[in-house]
């Protein structure tokens, strides 16, 4: 089976695959939880504010993005981007993006969506007696959120935003489809350059797995570890 | 913006000659339902032997369960479909492989096996969790009363974990309908495929967009109007409240 497996071409591509490729997969992953773990967190207190010019388009926004395929909204942003930019900076053509700030808004306003349903649930699992006893104190709502809510919402929810994480990571590769070169798309050009698909296909395989299988495995440690008893 | 619509794009002829974009738009539709409908099937059975193999008092059985749930859930959907498009056919003898490559329908094949077994790690996942959230009575009581393990897993857990489970198939359900798009990677022409091969031949990229979600949104309605249906008539009194951990796409 592993009689015609080139296992120097995988060697010889090494810096190729690992320093263009993964290092834009990690960026993005790490960039695109970030911004993604904010704007979920404003979307979900508009949802949970109770005024309704707030909840209807938090809501509309993250029931859309929850019902379309990943694919297609990296094809809408794709060629939506450069218009928003027009937009935003007034300028008279739609703006030039590159490739990793398409991809970056993206994956942070796609992902925004997941995170809110997330962090939505962590701040519902506050038990009230603590935003009424805060404000019994005469903290305002931006204090009770802050200092209280939010605090513990976040340290409830680490695990599920860490395993969500890693599914972000694994989406990345996605951007394949509009030909960027993350790991899977540096991968695949050398596979292509080279005729190698069945040594290049099988590595990004076992690269992927040993990464999001390493990380699974310390995010079930750190929930253990930080699991509050109750 | 200098952005040109053209709502009446739909009703012109495609470059294949013969459909309109708007039927080119519905028979990717039909391709789409089709792929999730037996991806889902193949997720289901597969799911449940290797969910059920979890909840087993034998060790070699749960090993076998977990490591099939790791390797599926570790590796990107991506990947797994580009394994099984591209790398299979070399790995198996000469004959099989050839045959395989000259298959006609290769990536619906592929994109129904691929995308299957995907989803069946995850739906092995919410099998465990419904099996183990039974009372331990039920099984304990099912073997005290003589039934075989394979029995007991037949007539009294899994029919009770299947009711419970209805609301979180019904999403892994959907996601099965998402992920479905993957499949435009090894070159099936569904929805997302032929809402990009219109914005290729006719520029217009918002509308056939447009009408893509739109479609997705409307299927993603149906399935869950209709599940709710099923789930009036069939979940169990008192068990309304299991949530499954909500992870994932």
């Amino acid at each position: 089976m592993f009689a015609h497996f080139d296992f120097g071409e995988i060697v010889r591509s090494l810096p190729y695959l690992f320093y263009t490729g993964m290092t834009f997969t990690l960026l993005l992953t790490a960039l695109a939880t970030f911004i993604g773990i904010v704007v979920g967190t404003l979307l979900a207190l508009m949802r949970l504010s109770g005024i309704s010019f707030l909840t209807v388009p938090a809501a509309a926004y993250v029931n859309l993005m929850r019902s379309v395929p990943f694919v297609l909204m990296i094809f809408w942003f794709y060629f939506l981007v450069p218009y928003i930019g027009q937009w935003v900076t007034f300028s008279a053509q739609p703006l030039q993006v590159g490739a990793f700030a398409s991809s970056l808004v993206t994956f942070s306003l796609f992902e925004a969506a997941f995170f809110c349903e997330i962090m939505r649930a962590g701040i519902q699992s506050i038990p009230r007696g603590q935003v009424a006893a805060a404000q019994a104190l005469g903290m305002t709502y931006p204090m009770v959120m802050g200092y209280v809510v939010l605090p513990q919402a976040f340290r409830n929810m680490v695990p599920v935003l860490l395993t969500q994480t890693i599914v972000l990571f694994q989406d990345t590769s996605l951007v394949y489809v509009i030909s960027v070169t993350d790991f899977l798309g540096a991968a695949s050009k050398v596979a292509e350059r080279d005729g190698r698909l069945v040594e290049m296909y099988t590595f990004a395989a076992c690269v992927y797995f040993v990464i999001s299988f390493a990380a699974s495995r310390a995010v079930q440690v750190l929930q253990r570890r930080t699991a509050i008893i109750r | 913006m200098n952005y040109h619509w053209n709502w009446s794009i739909f009703w012109e002829l495609s470059p294949d000659g013969t459909h309109t974009y708007f039927a080119t738009l519905m028979l990717g539709t039909a391709w789409t339902l089709i792929t999730s409908a037996c991806a889902f099937t193949i997720a289901l059975v597969f799911g449940s032997i290797v969910g059920v193999l979890r909840t087993t008092p034998y060790s070699w059985a749960m090993r076998l369960g977990s490591l099939y749930v790791d390797v599926f859930r570790n590796v990107p959907l991506l990947v797994q479909m580009f394994l099984w498009y591209f790398v299979l056919p070399e790995l198996l003898p000469q004959a099989l492989g050839d045959w395989l490559k000259q298959l006609s329908d290769a990536s619906f094949y592929t994109a129904v096996v691929a995308l299957g077994l995907y989803m069946s790690a995850r739906i092995a996942e919410q099998i465990r969790a419904g099996i183990l959230s039974l009372p331990r009575g039920q099984r304990l009581a099912s073997l005290a009363l003589g039934m075989t393990l394979p029995q007991a897993y037949a007539y009294v857990l899994l029919p009770m974990t299947y009711r419970i489970l209805l609301p979180p198939l019904t999403s892994e359900l959907l996601n099965t309908i998402k992920n479905s798009a993957v499949a435009l990677t090894i070159g099936l022409m569904e929805l997302t495929a032929r809402a990009r091969a219109m914005q290729e031949f006719s520029f217009q990229v918002f509308e056939a967009f447009t009408a893509a979600t739109i479609i997705y949104i409307v299927i993603n309605m149906l399935v869950t109007f209709a599940m709710r249906m099923v789930e009036r008539r069939l979940t169990i009194p008192g068990y309304l409240g299991f949530k499954a951990p909500a992870v994932g796409h």
